[in-house]
């Protein structure tokens, strides 16, 4: 708790800058990363990260100086490359595009270890921290790398903003944006700019390896909370903080942690959870969707026993037995007592013991779902021309589904029938 | 001596990775592949904690898991969440990856393995590690008989098992309807992977694996579009590049796995310009055949 406190009140410089610039690096990071996720190109954020590599050793072998502005220039240059390369091979071959990004990834990556070690095998001594890019070296920010990242990071915000109805478009509709006289190949030019800018910022954060993560995670996990790109571009963005400033407190607390892992860690358990959780799109959410449904369609299906047993022997209010129910449809014993239980909790059916009936209510019901699942019959047999023994399974999936405008559609088309293709009586509720 | 040991032990990963890559890259999952051999680190770092050394057993069992554990991950964020297939797998290696490297970091004084040998191996101390028998005799580095056995597994498995990854690979409806069980190849051809990029990890590190998985594979299938030929020419590929890059390495005095990784890259851009002459030929000679 102390620490936390300690951590919170900033009072050490060198706290303040770490945090500080891993939270703007998640951030802007985020917010590109958007774009990369919904025009599907994440991985190419991987690559980029990894080309970056052999842009950054040539920049140091060059100039001879490890200031992260030259080095950034160099990584751009070897990070745009690898992009013009990607489009070439998926452009020119038959190879797919992952196969394109994976021979990139790896082979300017390896190009890049091997001027990386030949540079430290050199001798010089001003290159000791250059193997930084590799894991990131958050947790050794200075007052002058934030003076950098952030000014960056600014204009990439301001970018975005000037171009963002573009973006957009070109990242939704890009065949749309085309015809109405976008300059699409400019626009792509921009944004594939301002990725390899934030992947050459970012990765002096967590690394070659990682820097894929700190792109598509927030992207991926914020698409499920909102439909609309504004919304999802923020809520991406305050994901990307919050997991740079825990990423920095655990470095803080326990300084043998690497920062770069755990920045992810907490982007993937932000993402996952939001994958779970989340109202509407989440997996819970839609199992639980799912369940109600299946519910819905048992409860009827039960009913429909009482009504189909009801109509054979001229008689709805007698008491059934399990057996009896059980030998009309092809239900397992579970599922009926299942169905017949949740019935019972909303009063559409009654039981002594282990005899069943239905009550008035539940009649009703059972009718409603009856007549809906013959007039589908007699629609197919009327204007489809299908057989009347081809129209049943094709019913009993529907009835669950056919809200009271599509009856009443249903009845004027075929001109209100009083029998279904199989001349069994087409019931309806009497008020 | 040393640099046979190296060649014939990088030559060994190399041919294995290769011909699964082939696969792999025939059946548009690269990336997997990439994933994978990121992922198993966690699944490395546990099972050093658990057996407390570089036993093969529990290393081969970790990496199955852990293998098969990133596909269905993958398969649950793309399928069941609904979420586009590239950033499944983004997320769930980099998550992967992350959690292997905090592991190393918790445990560091008990795991023998750091970030660097991670992302770029250790192969120039293949010579040092020899496998001498209890009688006292030298049979050479232990590196060697791991991935010759390992190759030998691979080969069988592509033998044996040639037909049923043909048909997966090149028509899964067909295969589908001829009654073979596409799964039951496809986590196959996934253990194979994460048992291989475990077992090369050490020696040649994640980022050569994925250069042996894709680059020579995918060369190859620039250059023929017969499986039997590509397989053959992947392998080649990757031997030369392990012969080349040895010798880059030297020259420059760099890493080794890094080398090797760059000849695989020039290897591939020559395939890249045959095919492209290739195929300005074929138009060429279509437009003439057109026009007379």
């Amino acid at each position: 708790m102390n620490d936390l406190l300690q951590f919170l009140s900033f009072s050490d410089p060198n706290v303040r800058f770490v945090t500080i610039g891993t939270m703007i690096l998640g951030a802007t990071a985020a917010m590109v990363g958007s774009f990369s996720f919904l025009r599907k190109k994440a991985l190419v954020g991987d690559a980029i990260a990894h080309s970056i590599l052999p842009g950054v050793c040539l920049a140091f072998m060059l100039s001879g100086s490890k200031d992260p502005l030259v080095l950034i220039v160099g990584a751009f240059i070897t990070g745009w490359l690898s992009l013009i390369i990607i489009d070439g091979i998926s452009r020119t071959t038959k190879l797919k595009n992952d196969a394109a990004i994976g021979i990139v990834l790896s082979v300017f990556f390896g190009f890049g270890i091997l001027l990386l070690t030949s540079i430290q095998q050199s001798g010089n001594a001003a290159q000791s921290g250059l193997d930084k890019f590799l894991f990131g070296k958050a947790a050794s920010l200075t007052q002058y790398d934030i003076l950098v990242f952030s000014s960056i990071g600014i204009v990439l915000i301001l970018v975005l903003l000037l171009f963002y109805k573009e973006f957009k478009l070109i990242s939704f509709n890009p065949d749309y944006a085309k015809v109405i006289g976008l300059p699409v190949k400019f626009l792509e030019f921009i944004l594939a700019t301002i990725t390899v800018l934030a992947v050459a910022v970012g990765i002096q954060a967590v690394g070659v390896v990682l820097m894929a993560a700190l792109l598509i995670t927030p992207a991926s996990g914020a698409r499920f909370w909102t439909h609309r790109l504004g919304t999802m571009i923020f809520i991406a963005m305050v994901f990307g903080a919050i997991s740079g400033f825990f990423g920095s407190f655990i470095s803080y607390v326990a300084p043998s942690m690497p920062t770069g892992p755990w920045v992810v860690m907490c982007l993937s358990f932000l993402t996952i959870g939001s994958i779970w959780f989340a109202p509407k799109r989440g997996m819970l959410a839609k199992y639980r969707v799912q369940h109600q449904n299946q519910q819905k369609i048992l409860k009827e299906n039960v009913l429909k026993l009482f009504y189909h047993i009801g109509e054979k022997e001229n008689d709805f209010h007698a008491e059934r037995s399990i057996e009896q129910l059980l030998k009309t449809r092809d239900l397992r014993p579970t599922e009926l007592k299942k169905g017949l239980h949740l019935l019972k909790s909303e009063n559409t059916v009654r039981n002594k013991d282990d005899k069943w009936l239905i009550t008035a209510k539940g009649l009703n019901e059972a009718i409603r779902i009856i007549r809906l699942h013959r007039l589908w019959e007699m629609y197919l047999n009327q204007r489809l021309k299908l057989e009347p023994d081809h129209v049943h399974n094709d019913a009993e999936a529907i009835e669950h589904i056919i809200t009271p405008e599509i009856e009443r559609q249903l009845e004027k088309e075929l001109n209100y029938p009083t029998k279904d293709p199989h001349q069994s009586i087409i019931p309806y509720i009497k008020e | 001596m040393d640099a046979f040991w190296i060649i014939l032990s990088s030559s060994l990963i190399a041919v294995t990775c290769s011909l699964l890559g082939c696969y792999l890259v025939l059946r548009k999952m690269a990336m997997i592949g990439d994933a994978i051999s990121h992922a198993v680190l966690p699944g490395i770092v546990i099972a050093y904690l658990i057996s407390g050394s570089r036993e093969a057993l529990p290393m081969l069992i970790g990496a199955a898991i852990i293998g098969v554990f990133t596909t269905v991950l993958i398969e649950l964020f793309y399928k069941k969440a609904k979420l586009q297939i590239d950033a499944s797998i983004g997320i769930t290696f980099t998550w992967l990856f992350a959690i292997g490297i905090i592991l190393i970091s918790l445990f560091a004084g008990q795991v023998d393995l750091d970030q660097d040998c991670v992302l770029y191996g250790e192969i120039a101390y293949v010579p040092l590690d020899l496998w001498i028998t209890d009688a006292g005799v030298n049979m050479g580095p232990r590196t060697v008989w791991i991935s010759a056995s390992l190759l030998i597994l691979i080969l069988s498995f592509i033998i044996i098992g040639y037909k049923g990854l043909f048909l997966t690979t090149f028509n899964e409806e067909f295969a589908k309807a001829l009654g073979i069980a596409v799964g039951f190849w496809h986590y196959s051809l996934m253990s194979a992977v994460s048992l291989t990029t475990v077992i090369s990890f050490e020696s040649v590190g994640a980022i050569l694996v994925v250069a042996f998985l894709i680059v020579p594979a995918s060369a190859a299938y620039l250059i023929t579009h017969k499986l039997k030929e590509m397989l053959i020419l992947s392998a080649i590929f990757s031997v030369l590049s392990s012969i080349g890059g040895y010798y880059l390495a030297a020259y420059i005095n760099g890493s080794i796995a890094g080398a090797i990784a760059s000849v695989a890259g020039i290897l591939f851009l020559f395939c890249w310009l045959i095919s492209m002459y290739r195929k300005r030929n074929n138009t060429s000679r279509l437009i003439l055949n057109s026009t007379s």
